[in-house]
């Protein structure tokens, strides 16, 4: 048979390699059960089921329009009212992904970090003070020592302390990404899910950023979307490689850039996807 | 054939040429109404009654009225375009409902405005009872509004770009709370600008008040606050001529001797209050602009 040759490669590589992570210092803080989620009758995620590790970085990667945004922005609700999502999505032993969940308490412990910086019109100090002070945090010496840890935790600090009342949207690309980080570290959460954070940011911002990341892990479980190989490789320590809406692999951030077990992933990785 | 180069010349010579047309026009229409308008203005023009036979009467009664309308008719038509506008933008889905009442707003939004004073007259004064009014002139200039004001202040909603809004939500603040601490404040400087522009058009409305509001303007009592007395500026059911319907009625059936001058100063003191809402307009606007994206 002359195909046989073809077939043999083919067994070699597995069609899908899940390795969820198993680290008693780190246990599963967050997980996906039998997830899917649809925009109308379009399926946008069909296969991801996935365990998060606290206090460190997951990355999720793999080609446009695979699903990355769309998983992760299910994982704390900001889906609701776009698509339909189903499925169980556990954090410390809760399915938040349930109608009697109250998800504005929920997305206060999984925080989010968009693409693109988003301050809001205010100040630099009302940005990371109003959503506290919404929730009852008056007093003033409080607020002011929550806004100076959220500021030095996200590496802003040195840069902005005399100008806390100056407007945010006079910050620059990577001092608005993070202030947003700030922002969203200020309200105490466990999770931080962070979309393509960097995209918009040059080398030296996204540098930082990196750093600051690696900073936060020692405080919050971080799952970042990145189409930045080196950046996942530097900073992440597991992986999941996405591809039209399934998980195909998730291994350590090691495993999956030394040695794939996917054609797929290989392929992506090595940058020749085609 | 012309060369790309002279093409572009002339089409660039052709668009300068229409537009300063444009502005010439407009100009010389502003320089004629002021230059014909404003030796007529005097303190005692701008608050003298006006005199419906002899020499020298004012407009006093009749700015009076145009202001009271339009705070009155600001005062009922922004918290229903405000909330209006929040509503089909904020959190409306797309479906016939909110199409229909898009389609609504849109057609109010284009009907002529003698059409929603005849509207205004069959309802408010005959319907209802409540007579040549101020009360029907300004429910008449809340129809007159209502539309062009809720597509302001949605317009002014949509520039505030979507990514301020999940970064609410991923606050954790419920949508309301987002609407209002995050997206109304950011929006401020633009809904003013809409609001102040559109005060510009109410205050320069006629048609639409002269069988609401009515074409009479008696004499007021500036001494006297108690809106229950028919002398009382305050008072909301008399009948009150604004200076829109005052020009209107001058030049149609005025029979002072004067009538020439007052009309033209009328309407020297309306192009100044409506040039004013509009430079008052970008000024505000800008400065909250900066203050929130500087200070
Ligand atoms: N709001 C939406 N409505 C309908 N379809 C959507 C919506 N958002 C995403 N999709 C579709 O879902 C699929 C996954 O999109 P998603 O944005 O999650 O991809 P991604 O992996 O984040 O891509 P990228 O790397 O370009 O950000 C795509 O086919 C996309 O067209
Ligand atoms: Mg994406």
């Amino acid at each position: 048979m002359f195909l046989s040759n073809d077939v043999q490669e083919n067994t070699e590589m597995l069609e899908r390699h899940i390795v969820q992570p198993a680290d008693a210092e780190h246990p599963t803080i967050l997980s996906t059960e039998d997830l899917h989620v649809y925009y109308g009758k379009k399926e946008a995620i069909s296969e991801g089921d996935l365990r998060f590790a606290s206090n460190q970085i997951t990355a999720l990667i793999g080609p446009s329009g695979s699903g990355k945004s769309t998983f992760l922005r299910s994982l704390n609700r900001m889906n609701d009212r776009i698509a339909t999502v189903t499925g169980r999505i556990m954090y410390r032993g809760v399915d938040i992904n349930q109608p009697s969940i109250d998800v504005y308490e929920m997305r206060r412990r999984v925080g989010m970090v968009f693409q693109r910086p988003n301050p809001f019109a205010k100040s630099i100090y009302d940005n990371i003070a109003f959503a506290l002070r919404l929730r009852g945090t008056t007093d003033k010496h409080e607020l002011d020592e929550i806004v100076e840890t959220s500021l030095k935790q996200a590496a802003l600090w040195n840069q902005v302390k005399d100008d806390l009342n100056k407007s945010a949207l006079a910050l620059s690309g990577g001092q608005a990404q993070r202030l947003c980080i700030a922002r969203a570290i200020a309200v105490k959460p466990d999770i931080l899910l962070l979309d393509e954070p960097a995209s918009a940011l040059d080398p030296v911002s996204t540098s930082q950023l990196e750093d600051t990341l690696l900073e936060l892990k020692q405080n919050y479980s971080i799952i970042i979307v990145t189409h930045n190989m080196q950046q996942a490789g530097r900073i992440s320590e597991y992986t999941a490689f996405f591809n039209q809406g399934r998980v195909l692999e998730y291994d350590t951030t090691s495993h999956i850039f030394t040695n794939p077990q996917v054609q797929i992933t290989s392929d992506y990785v090595s940058g020749n996807f085609g | 054939m012309m060369n790309p180069k002279t093409q572009n010349k002339v089409a660039i010579g052709t668009l300068y040429g229409v537009a300063g047309l444009v502005v010439l026009i407009l100009l010389a229409l502003l320089g004629y109404i002021l230059v014909s308008g404003l030796p007529q203005l005097s303190w005692h023009f701008l608050t003298a009654p006006a005199k419906a036979f002899l020499k020298g009467g004012g407009v006093g009664v009749q700015l009076y009225n145009s202001f009271y309308l339009l705070i009155l008719a600001m005062l009922i038509s922004f918290p229903i375009a405000l909330g209006a506008a929040i509503y089909l933008y904020e959190y409306a889905k797309d479906n016939w409902v909110t199409t229909t009442i898009r389609t609504a707003i849109e057609i109010l939004s284009s009907l002529p405005s003698v059409v929603v004073g005849l509207f205004g007259f069959l309802f408010f004064v005959v319907k209802l009872r409540l007579g040549f009014s101020i009360l029907s002139g300004a429910f008449a200039l809340t129809f007159f509004n209502l539309p062009l004001l809720t597509r302001s202040i949605e317009d002014s909603l949509r520039t505030i770009d979507t990514t301020q809004r999940e970064g609410g939500l991923a606050l954790g603040l419920s949508r309301w709370e987002t609407v209002t601490r995050v997206i109304l404040p950011a929006a401020v400087p633009s809904i003013l600008t809409g609001v102040i522009l559109s005060a510009g058009r109410v205050f320069g409305e006629a048609a639409a008040l002269i069988y609401t509001a009515g074409q009479s303007a008696p004499a007021l009592d500036f001494t006297d606050w108690n809106p229950f007395n028919i002398s009382s500026p305050l008072n909301p059911m008399r009948p009150a001529e604004t200076l829109a319907v005052h020009i209107w009625k001058i030049n149609s059936e005025g029979i002072m001797p004067d009538a020439k001058a007052i009309s033209s100063g009328s309407s020297a003191v309306l192009v100044l209050a409506i040039l004013l809402f509009n430079f008052a307009a970008r000024y505000l606007g800008k400065r909250l602009y900066k203050r929130l994206t500087s200070a």
